[in-house]
């Protein structure tokens, strides 16, 4: 069992549920799957979908639903 | 009410573009700025800077309690909004004239009435403003229905009451398709939107957009005449023309006419923009929508007439009477606009923020660039893509697409991916060049074309 941090792919606002007052795409200690949105980033208005790339369970959140994120700041971490 | 200190409640591009009409009328300015736009040149250009909040928007330039509060700690007495953010929302206004402050535009009373789109179009009805032919309210049964389509004629649109941004719209082309249509425009209404209304619109086949500048000082209203912006992606414009080269003189004295009538009719006061779809076909225009601010592309009318629009704007909030009457009001030359986003063209207009890295700007005569981006800076990816914006001008329409092609071949952006191959392509294009476009057309023109830049953008690193 490895700890490791997933980063931003892209800068921009990042956002943990689909719309504002829907349920998170994930909670803190839910397991993933690759393939699995884990959030959304904006990006000069256009969402893409942030995308588990492995499986593990999601351990904690380092940054807050609708916090300004930088390409490659921390944004998770996941036990496999 | 005297302005002597202007807020500038916006960021990019039509900030330094305020700041500098606020300079020349010897205004002092405040820049507010979100934590990512400290270094923006607005702020560097203003006389003081004010930051409101984080990067996002909802928390900075959206946000009505920290403009407000960046207004009273600088002694700013005047707030312009510019586009988009809060600049067509009716309570902010509202609340820049509660705390004591001049806000540059119209009364929130007018921002309100033409925000509601069935109030705008009544409005328009009562000046005698032809709007797109249609239902009003929703259908009662399929006898209804049958009847309107007869008088609104076909094709015709058929919208869901509860719709928006296009979704379940179906075009009947006659009577015989109009009854299946409309039971599955009901049923898919329904699953969709749990409300099964609908109405009907006369369909406008290869509209074109055009729409008529007018500022108004809360009595008289003038028109500057027309812009054209048909070339559009997504409804996003990306190209602009003024004069709108398809129209005649006396459809464009009509058009221009009705613009007036309609502003009029509110007592409109600053620059406002009134939409119309022209059917080049038959010569008919509709009113769709008025914008109760200054607009992207109103360089290009102030290329043809050469006037100040958002000089004049401030000049109104302040309390003056407009300085020219209708008959004052001339153009000459024409003048396009090409708008320069952070966006890559091929790669499906991927938003594209990052560094600068190295910038040439084109020059030369009738040619100005309004922008706000350095080489070294940072194009946040908070906000929209827009860069800034290439306006040309010349003697005629050919005259002035062959300017642009030469301007947009000066123009280089590193570091980013831009839409200026784009821009390039379309200054060649033969539909642009024999102005053979409508509102979907750029959306065909890109399915259809392999659309290779000439020049690869740079990567993003």
């Amino acid at each position: 069992m490895s700890v490791k941090t997933v980063a931003a792919p892209l800068p921009g606002t990042f956002y943990r549920s689909p719309a504002p007052g829907e349920p998170p795409f994930k909670t803190e200690g839910s397991t993933v799957a690759p393939g699995e949105t884990v959030g959304l980033i904006e990006v000069m208005k256009t969402f893409t979908q942030v995308a588990a790339e492995e499986a593990g369970k999601l351990v904690r959140f380092l940054v807050e639903n609708e916090d300004a994120v930088m390409a490659g700041q921390p944004l998770y971490e996941l036990e496999s | 009410m005297p302005v002597s200190r202007l807020l500038i409640a916006n960021r990019g591009e039509i900030a330094v573009r305020i700041i500098r009409a606020a300079r020349e009328l010897g205004l002092q300015t405040v820049q507010v700025a979100s934590r990512a736009d400290l270094d923006m040149p607005a702020a560097r250009l203003a006389d003081q800077v004010v930051e409101i909040g984080p990067p996002q928007a909802a928390r900075s330039y959206l946000s009505i309690e920290a403009i407000l509060r960046a207004a009273e700690t600088s002694g700013a007495d005047a707030v312009h909004p510019g586009y988009g953010f809060l600049a067509e929302n009716a309570a902010f206004a509202e609340a820049v004239e509660r705390a004591g402050l001049t806000f540059v535009g119209p009364r929130p009373e007018t921002i309100r009435l033409m925000g509601d789109k069935a109030a705008a179009r009544a409005a328009a009805a009562a000046a005698g403003v032809p709007t797109v032919p249609g239902t009003e309210g929703r259908l009662a049964d399929s006898a209804a229905a049958r009847e309107a389509a007869a008088r609104i004629g076909f094709p015709l649109m058929i919208k869901a009451a509860a719709g928006g941004g296009g979704r379940g719209i179906r075009i009947a082309e006659d009577m015989a398709g109009l009854e299946t249509l409309l039971q599955q425009a009901a049923a898919e209404a329904g699953a969709s939107f749990g409300d099964a209304g609908l109405y009907l619109e006369r369909c406008v086949p290869r509209a074109r957009h055009v729409e008529v500048q007018v500022l108004g000082d809360g009595e008289s209203v003038i028109h500057l005449f027309e812009r054209e912006c048909s070339v559009q992606r997504r409804r996003q414009k990306l190209w602009e023309e003024a004069p709108a080269a398809c129209l005649d003189d006396a459809t464009r004295a009509a058009l221009c006419d009705s613009a007036v009538r309609l502003a009029q009719s509110v007592g409109y006061r600053g620059a406002g923009t009134l939409e119309y779809l022209f059917d080049a076909a038959s010569g008919d225009f509709y009113f769709i929508e008025m914008n109760t601010r200054i607009q992207v592309e109103h360089p290009v009318t102030e290329a043809i007439t050469g006037i100040d629009l958002v000089r004049e704007m401030i000049r109104i909030a302040a309390g003056e009477r407009l300085r020219w009457r209708q008959d004052a009001i001339t153009r000459r030359f024409h003048a396009i606009e090409c708008r320069i986003n952070a966006e890559d063209p091929a790669r499906g207009f991927l938003p594209s923020p990052g560094r600068i890295e190295s910038l040439r700007l084109p020059g030369g005569p009738g040619v100005r660039f309004d922008a706000a981006i350095e080489a070294g800076g940072i194009v946040p990816p908070f906000y929209d893509s827009l860069l800034g914006k290439l306006i040309v001008w010349d003697e005629t329409r050919d005259a002035a697409l062959r300017r642009m092609a030469r301007a947009l071949a000066e123009l280089e952006i590193g570091g980013v991916a831009t839409t200026i191959p784009l821009g390039r392509a379309l200054a060649a294009a033969p539909d642009i060049q024999a102005g053979r476009v409508h509102t979907t057309w750029l959306e065909s023109w890109l399915a259809q074309h392999d659309f290779t830049p000439e020049r690869e953008a740079e990567p993003i690193p």
